[in-house]
C-alpha cells in the first residue's frame, strides 16, 4: 500500500506543479457554460430548467481534456515501463493514477459547479444536490477514463479518439446524476435511490476499471 | 492431419477454415436470398395492412431483424474477442474485425428504419424513445471499435486493444441499457409502443429475421475470407522486403 | 539464484527476432549482449523484463527464495530515462526508492541512501534543481542511480551508456562489478565492454537464422 500511496503522492505533486492542467480544464468549464447563454439566449427561466444538464455536460467534457494525460506523460518518459516491473501491481498504479486525477480535476470541476450553477440561474437549493451528485459521480469519469487512456496510449489520434471511445461510458453516470437532481427539484423521494445508484456506477467502474486499463498497458509494453 | 486435433483446433487453422468457408458460403448466401426473398413476398403480397399503421407496417419486417442483428453482430464482437484474448485464437481477431462493420451497418440500418417508421407514427423523424436511444448507443460503440482499430499502426496489437474494448463494452451496455430505460421512463411515461404482433405477421417476421440472419454470417464469412487473404498478401509483401534487403547486403558484403 | 532461459523464440511483428535462444546467467556474472543493430538485443531485455511474451520457450528464476518471476526482481533500464521535468533531482530518486522498494525495510534510511546515490553520480549539488533543467547526461545519471537507491538481484540494461561521458561510463562499470560481486546478475545490451573482466558475452545476430543455441560465445 505504501506504493500506491507514493504513486499518488507523485502524481498530485505534479498535478499541481503543472498547474496548467487544471486551469485549462476549469477555463473550458467556465467557457463552455458561459457560451450557453450566448446560443440559447437569455432567458433566465430556461437557463434554470437546463442549468443541471448544462453544468454535467461541460463537466463531463472538461475532465475528457486531462485524461490523455493520466498515462501518456509516464509512457513518454519512460516510467511506465519501470512501474510494470514494480513490487505494486499494476493495476493498483493505475488505481492510484486514476485516483490523483479525480481528486486534481473531478474534486476542483466538482467545486467550480456551484458558481457556474449562479451564471445559469439555477435553484439555489438545488446546489447540494448538485454538488453531491457530481462527487459521488466524477470517480467513474476518472477511473472509466483511465481505460480510454490505456486503449489510446499509442494510437495517432489521441484525445478525439478518446472522446469517442469514452463518452458512451459516462451515460448511466450523466443519466443518474441528472435524475437524482430532477428528482430534488421536484421535490420527489426519487433523489436518494438515484445517488445510490451513482454511487454503484462508481464504485464498480473504480473496481473493474483499473483492470481492463492495466491488460491495455501490459499488450502495449511489447 | 493428427488424430489429436479438436474440431476447434482444425477450424482455427486459416487454410481449413478457407475450405470450409468457400464450400458453405454459397449455401448460406443462397439460403439469405431465398428466405429474404419468400419473406419479402408474403410481406408485399399476403400479410395485411396493420389496422393502426396501414402500409407503414412494412418496414417493421426489416427494421426489426436489422435490430436483432445489430445486438447479434456486437455478441459474436465480443464472443470473438474474448476468444482472441483468453485462448488466443488466431481467427478470433479476424472475426472481430469482420464482425463490427457489419454489425455497425445493421445498427444504421436498424436506426435509419426506425426513424423512417417513426415520422408516419410519431410525426417526427426521431424520438428519444428507449430502444432508439439504445440503439444509437450500440452504434457508437461500434464507431469506437472501427476508430480504436483503425488509429494504431501494429495490427496485431490493434486487435487486442480492440477485444479489451469490446469486453469493457459488454461489461457496460447492460447498465447502459438499464439508464436509457430509467431516463426514458422518467421522461416520457408512455409511447404506447407495445402491440403484440398478430399471426399473419409473424410468419413473414420471422422468415425475414432467419434469411437477415444468413445474409450476416454470408457477410461475416465472407469479410473473413478477404482479411485472411489481404494478411497473407501483407505477409507476403513483407517476405519480399526482407528477401530483397537480405540480397542487398550480400551484394554489398 | 540464476537466470535461465529456454529455446526462447521471439516474433515481432510475425517474424521471429530471436530464434530458439537459450542461455544461463548465473549469479555474480555479467551477461553481455552484442551484436549489429536489429540483432534483437532490445527485444531480448524486453522479454527477460517480461514486456513481451516469447512466442515459444520460456525465461525462468531459479533458486530465489520467494516465488517470484523475472520481472519482480529486476531493474529495467530501457532507453528513456522515467525522470520527470517538473520534480527536483531528489524528488525524482526518492519517489523510484519508495516506489521499488519492496517492504518497509527497503525504504530504511531512503534519504541517505538518495544522498549518497546522487553522490556517487555527481548530482549532489543540483539536488534541489528541477530535474527538467539537466542535460541528457545528467538525466540519463539520474535514471541510473535508480540501481542504487532500490536493491534488486537482476539487472537488465538496455544501451546504458548511450549519452554518457567517459567518467559517468567508468562509474557504471564499477558499479556492475560491484553488484556482480555480490552475487547479482547483469545482463547488458552494449557496444562497450564496460570494462569488465571476464563477463560473458552472447553474441546475437542481425539474420534470425545465425542466431541458433551456437551462437553463444
Amino acid at each position: 500500500m505504501t506504493g500506491f500511496l507514493t504513486l499518488l503522492k507523485r502524481d498530485l505533486a505534479l498535478a499541481a506543479r503543472e498547474g496548467a492542467a487544471l486551469g485549462t480544464a476549469l477555463g473550458f468549464y467556465l467557457v463552455v457554460v458561459a457560451m450557453l447563454p450566448l446560443g440559447l439566449g437569455p432567458d433566465l427561466k430556461l437557463l434554470s430548467r437546463i442549468a443541471p444538464g448544462v453544468l454535467w455536460i461541460a463537466l463531463l467534457l472538461a475532465a475528457l481534456l486531462s485524461l490523455p494525460r493520466m498515462l501518456e506523460a509516464d509512457h513518454e518518459d519512460g516510467s511506465l515501463e519501470v512501474m510494470v516491473t514494480a513490487p505494486l501491481p499494476l493495476e493498483l498504479a493505475i488505481a492510484a493514477k486514476a485516483l490523483a486525477h479525480w481528486i486534481s480535476t473531478g474534486i476542483p470541476l466538482t467545486l467550480m459547479a456551484p458558481v457556474l450553477g449562479l451564471m445559469l440561474n439555477l435553484d439555489i437549493a438545488l446546489t447540494p444536490m448538485l454538488v453531491a451528485t457530481m462527487l459521488v459521480g466524477t470517480p467513474a469519469i476518472s477511473f472509466l477514463g483511465s481505460i480510454g487512456a490505456a486503449l489510446t496510449l499509442k494510437s495517432r489520434r489521441g484525445g478525439l479518439l478518446l472522446a469517442l471511445l469514452v463518452l458512451p461510458l459516462y451515460i448511466p453516470t450523466l443519466i443518474f446524476g441528472i435524475s437524482a437532481i430532477g428528482f430534488a427539484s421536484l421535490g420527489q423521494d426519487g433523489a436518494s435511490a438515484s445517488l445510490l445508484i451513482l454511487t454503484a456506477i462508481s464504485l464498480a467502474s473504480i473496481a473493474a476499471g483499473p483492470f481492463a486499463a492495466a491488460a491495455a498497458v501490459r499488450l502495449q509494453m511489447s | 492431419m493428427k488424430p489429436m486435433q479438436t474440431l476447434t483446433q482444425r477450424l482455427a487453422n486459416p487454410t481449413r477454415f478457407m475450405e470450409l468457408s468457400r464450400a458453405i458460403l454459397p449455401w448460406i448466401a443462397g439460403g439469405a436470398a431465398l428466405f429474404i426473398g419468400y419473406a419479402m413476398y408474403l410481406v408485399f403480397f399476403v400479410a395485411p395492412p396493420d389496422y393502426q399503421q396501414g402500409e407503414t407496417v412494412k418496414i417493421m419486417y426489416i427494421h426489426v431483424p436489422s435490430a436483432w442483428l445489430a445486438m447479434m453482430g456486437y455478441s459474436i464482437v465480443a464472443l470473438s474477442s474474448f476468444g482472441l484474448l483468453v485462448f488466443r485464437h488466431p481467427l478470433a481477431d479476424v472475426s472481430a474485425k469482420a464482425a463490427a462493420p457489419i454489425g455497425a451497418a445493421f445498427t444504421l440500418a436498424a436506426l435509419i428504419t426506425g426513424s423512417l417508421w417513426g415520422k408516419p407514427m410519431w410525426g417526427t423523424y426521431w424520438v428519444w424513445d428507449a430502444r432508439l436511444t439504445s440503439v444509437l448507443i450500440l452504434l457508437f460503440l461500434y464507431l469506437g471499435l472501427i476508430a480504436l482499430r483503425s488509429s494504431l499502426e501494429d495490427e496485431a496489437l490493434a486487435g487486442k486493444l480492440t477485444a479489451v474494448l469490446a469486453l469493457v463494452g459488454v461489461a457496460i451496455l447492460p447498465i447502459i441499457k438499464f439508464s436509457v430505460d430509467w431516463w426514458n421512463t422518467l421522461h416520457q411515461p408512455s409511447t404506447g409502443f407495445t402491440s403484440t404482433v398478430d399471426p399473419s405477421m409473424r410468419t413473414p417476421l420471422l422468415l425475414s429475421a432467419i434469411g437477415f440472419s444468413l445474409l450476416f454470417f454470408a457477410l461475416h464469412l465472407k469479410a473473413m475470407q478477404t482479411e485472411i487473404l489481404r494478411r497473407r498478401v501483407k505477409t507476403m509483401r513483407l517476405q519480399e522486403v526482407e528477401r530483397g534487403e537480405r540480397l542487398f547486403t550480400a551484394q554489398a558484403e | 539464484m540464476f537466470l535461465h532461459a529456454d529455446n526462447l523464440t521471439v516474433e515481432r511483428g510475425a517474424r521471429p527476432v530471436i530464434s530458439a535462444l537459450s542461455f544461463t546467467a548465473k549469479a555474480g556474472e555479467a551477461l553481455l549482449l552484442v551484436g549489429p543493430n536489429g540483432a534483437g538485443k532490445t527485444t531480448l531485455i524486453r522479454t527477460l523484463a517480461g514486456f513481451i511474451r516469447p512466442s515459444s520457450g520460456a525465461v525462468a528464476l531459479k533458486g530465489d527464495s520467494g516465488d517470484r518471476d523475472v520481472a519482480q526482481c529486476c531493474h529495467y533500464v530501457g532507453h528513456l530515462t522515467g525522470v520527470k521535468a517538473n520534480l527536483t533531482v531528489t524528488q525524482n530518486l526518492a519517489f523510484w526508492g519508495a516506489y521499488l522498494a519492496e517492504d518497509a525495510s527497503g525504504r530504511d534510511r531512503l534519504a541517505s541512501r538518495v544522498e549518497d546515490a546522487l553522490e556517487t553520480f555527481g548530482l549532489s549539488r543540483l539536488s534541489d534543481f528541477p530535474a527538467g533543467l539537466l542535460s541528457a547526461g545528467q538525466k540519463r545519471r539520474l535514471g541510473l542511480a535508480r540501481l542504487c537507491v532500490a536493491t534488486r538481484p537482476i539487472w537488465l540494461l538496455d544501451e546504458p551508456t548511450v549519452s554518457l561521458d567517459t567518467a559517468s561510463t567508468e562509474l557504471l562499470s564499477r558499479l556492475i562489478k560491484t553488484h556482480v560481486s555480490g552475487g547479482g546478475i547483469v545482463i547488458a545490451a552494449t557496444h562497450l565492454p564496460l570494462g569488465l573482466d571476464e563477463p560473458t558475452v552472447l553474441r546475437l545476430g542481425a539474420n534470425p537464422a545465425s542466431s541458433g543455441p551456437e551462437a553463444r560465445a
